[in-house]
């Protein structure tokens, strides 16, 4: 009791230390939210306004159209490609580098954050460098009739490229930090190498795998620059829907641009709200895993 | 089951881990490494387990060669420092792991997994424990768990990586007995890795003393107490007392006293070290003969030996003794007041020139 009484005490007096008076917080807090407000909430809001402007009718009618069709089934097919490759990708690179040590694990480690470092019109235009008509292999590709630059197989890689980083960046501090003895005593007790992975090291990174995820479909679905550069904007053909939104609204179709914006905004919103409910639920099992470790010995 | 280490060396890097270690665990024993860190203990436990390879020399499990053979292959109980449970698994599954990842033909049904997972929960006394979390337990339950997870695959060796390491004293001394109790039940050969001497004498049928990656010496814990083959062993084990000397046929000679040393007949006046444990510092109020003179600079008297330590008249070394408390009535020394003091059962090393 002692103990619990001058631990609560030197609590105060440090946060006593560090806090402002309440006018300077009252303002920073004010600030804070009306920047938020000015950046954030209102063109969230004038998408969906804009969007319903004409009324619902308007709003559904725009998906009717079977370019928007298309490129909303072009999005979640490329997603669908792209985010179980990277799935696999990650864990592979994120098991590689937490679990071992080899020559050229930080040079490796650079090179999966490239996709972050460099402008997506880059990325897009690596493709074309390589792929397309006056690229590497762009004329054995056009000798066997292969199209990939100006068709779906160039907006799928460029998407996989722009997208690489996500699932690797959230597992390898995850397995770094929780080290390789539980896959050795794993090995110990006779498991096999994929019953170790599936028994012991994916259970153990769940929650953060699945958080890679959502971001990375995040990404996939929106990616706009890189897949710009790649796919030729051919309508109902080679439009993704970030595409088709900046093609309506050249066009001066306010409500059909809007409207398709607000889907990847909703998607934005979707995104976020699991992504909270992820890590609330990885703090919660967090939270039982230390309140039950101070027991004391016995 | 039988270990034999022969000639095992790993380095990590440019650190020699392990330098030509050469081991023999007889069937059935439980034998403890102790040595200070980086003396090479666990990278040898680890090598014997499988899970780390030496660059050269060879591991046998009751004769044959195991050298080549994987963690998986070698069927050894492994018992992490950090107990290494699986964090997403109940108590109950942490112990049933080794048995459900078996090959189909191999692996027990349902009814025998939950039986003998049940009987080894009993046996390491935290059965009510079934259904917890890992992170729900204290250490030494814990450790509990990670031993009978370790039994579950009735492995025919079992290895301890510094088993009590984490825990507090209490429930250290606790679990050290238990496990000494549960080694005569089972009898299965077993070998722990400790840099705590007390634990290591205390359990162990033997003690390997390691330092720098090699094994200083092997023997019963009588032997590496009372009969110390190197100075280090000496050093490592218990407190000792310090002498420089000279030794000259068979006659070692410090400060003005002289004591047989029947062992140096042949040496001709070398410089030495002499070796003496405190409970073999003889004190006396008068001088009997040749004895050392110091002066008493404190005394701690608790439990049932009285420790003094002494600041010798004829140079600037301490001397450390323990008296019964019987003697130390009988003496009646306090601080400030001279001794005379005369070792006994010196040992007597050369110094490397």
């Amino acid at each position: 009791m002692l103990n619990e009484a001058t631990i609560s005490v030197g609590r105060s007096v440090v946060a006593r230390a560090t806090s402002e008076p309440a006018l300077v917080r009252g303002f920073l807090i004010g600030a804070a939210l009306v920047f938020l407000g000015l950046f954030l909430f209102v063109p969230l809001a004038v998408v969906f306004a804009q969007a319903f402007q004409k009324g619902i009718a308007a709003y559904v009618d725009s998906f009717r159209e079977p370019a928007a069709l298309a490129a909303i089934r072009l999005t979640l097919f490329t997603a669908a490609v792209a985010v179980p490759f990277n799935l696999v990708f990650g864990v592979a690179a994120a098991w590689v580098i937490g679990k071992f040590d080899f020559i050229g694990k930080s040079f490796l480690m650079t090179l999966i954050d490239l996709p972050f470092s460099v402008s997506p019109v880059v990325s897009g235009l690596i493709y074309v460098l390589v792929f397309g008509m006056q690229g590497w292999l762009g004329p054995w590709l056009a000798a066997h009739d292969i199209k990939i630059i100006f068709a779906v197989p160039g907006i799928i890689l460029t998407t996989m490229f722009v997208t690489f980083p996500f699932v690797a960046r959230e597992l390898i501090p995850l397995m770094q930090a929780q080290g390789s003895e539980e896959e050795e005593a794993a090995v110990t007790l006779g498991a096999g190498g994929w019953q170790t992975f599936f028994r012991v090291t994916l259970p153990n990174v769940k929650w953060g795998l699945l958080y890679g995820v959502i971001l990375c479909n995040a990404r996939a679905m929106g990616e706009f620059g890189a897949v710009s550069v790649v796919s030729g904007h051919i309508r109902g053909l080679t439009n993704t829907l970030p595409l088709h939104v900046e093609i309506l609204y050249n066009e001066y179709q306010y409500v059909a641009a809007f409207a398709a914006a607000s889907l990847l905004a909703l998607l934005a919103l979707v995104t976020l709200a699991v992504k909270s409910l992820i890590q609330w639920r990885a703090a919660r099992d967090a939270v039982i895993r230390h309140t039950g470790g101070g027991e004391s010995d016995a | 089951m039988s270990i034999e280490a022969r000639n095992i060396t790993k380095t990590f890097g440019d650190f020699k881990a392990l330098d030509g270690v050469t081991l023999e665990v007889p069937t059935g024993e439980l034998v403890a490494l102790l040595g200070p860190s980086g003396s090479g203990k666990t990278t040898l436990l680890r090598v014997i387990a499988g899970l780390e390879f030496p660059e050269s020399g060879e591991i046998f499990f009751h004769g044959e060669n195991a050298t080549d053979r994987s963690a998986r292959e070698r069927r050894i109980g492994f018992v992490f420092q950090h107990y290494a449970l699986f964090r997403h698994m109940t108590v109950f599954e942490n112990v049933a792991f080794g048995l459900r990842v078996r090959p189909r033909q191999l692996r027990p049904d349902e009814r025998t997994i939950r039986k003998k997972v049940g009987n080894l929960l009993k046996l390491v006394q935290v059965d009510f424990l079934a259904d917890h979390l890992p992170s729900q337990l204290s250490g030494g339950q814990r450790q509990r768990i990670a031993l009978a997870r370790a039994l579950a695959v009735e492995p025919q060796i079992l290895l301890l990586d510094e088993p009590f390491g984490a825990l507090d004293a209490r429930v250290r001394q606790e679990l050290r007995r238990w496990l000494r109790r549960l080694h005569d039940e089972i009898h299965v050969t077993s070998v722990f890795v400790t840099h705590d001497q007390e634990e290591a004498l205390e359990v162990a049928d033997r003690v390997v003393v390691m330092n720098e990656g090699r094994i200083e010496q092997f023997g019963t814990p009588d032997q590496v107490y009372n009969h110390p083959a190197t100075p280090f062993v000496y050093h490592f084990l218990g407190n000792v007392n310090l002498f420089h000397s000279r030794v000259h046929a068979g006659r070692v000679h410090i400060g003005e006293i002289e004591i047989e040393a029947p062992e140096h007949l042949g040496t001709h006046d070398a410089p030495a070290l002499a070796y003496v444990r405190p409970h073999d510092i003889e004190l006396d109020r008068v001088r009997d003969g040749a004895m050392i003179e110091a002066v008493v600079r404190d005394v701690r008297a608790v439990g049932s030996l009285v420790r003094l330590e002494l600041d010798r008249v004829d140079g600037d070394e301490i001397i450390e003794a323990e008296l019964t408390r019987e003697r130390y009535i009988e003496l009646d020394l306090r601080a400030g007041e001279h001794v005379f003091v005369k070792p006994r059962n010196l040992r007597v090393f050369l110094k490397e020139a």
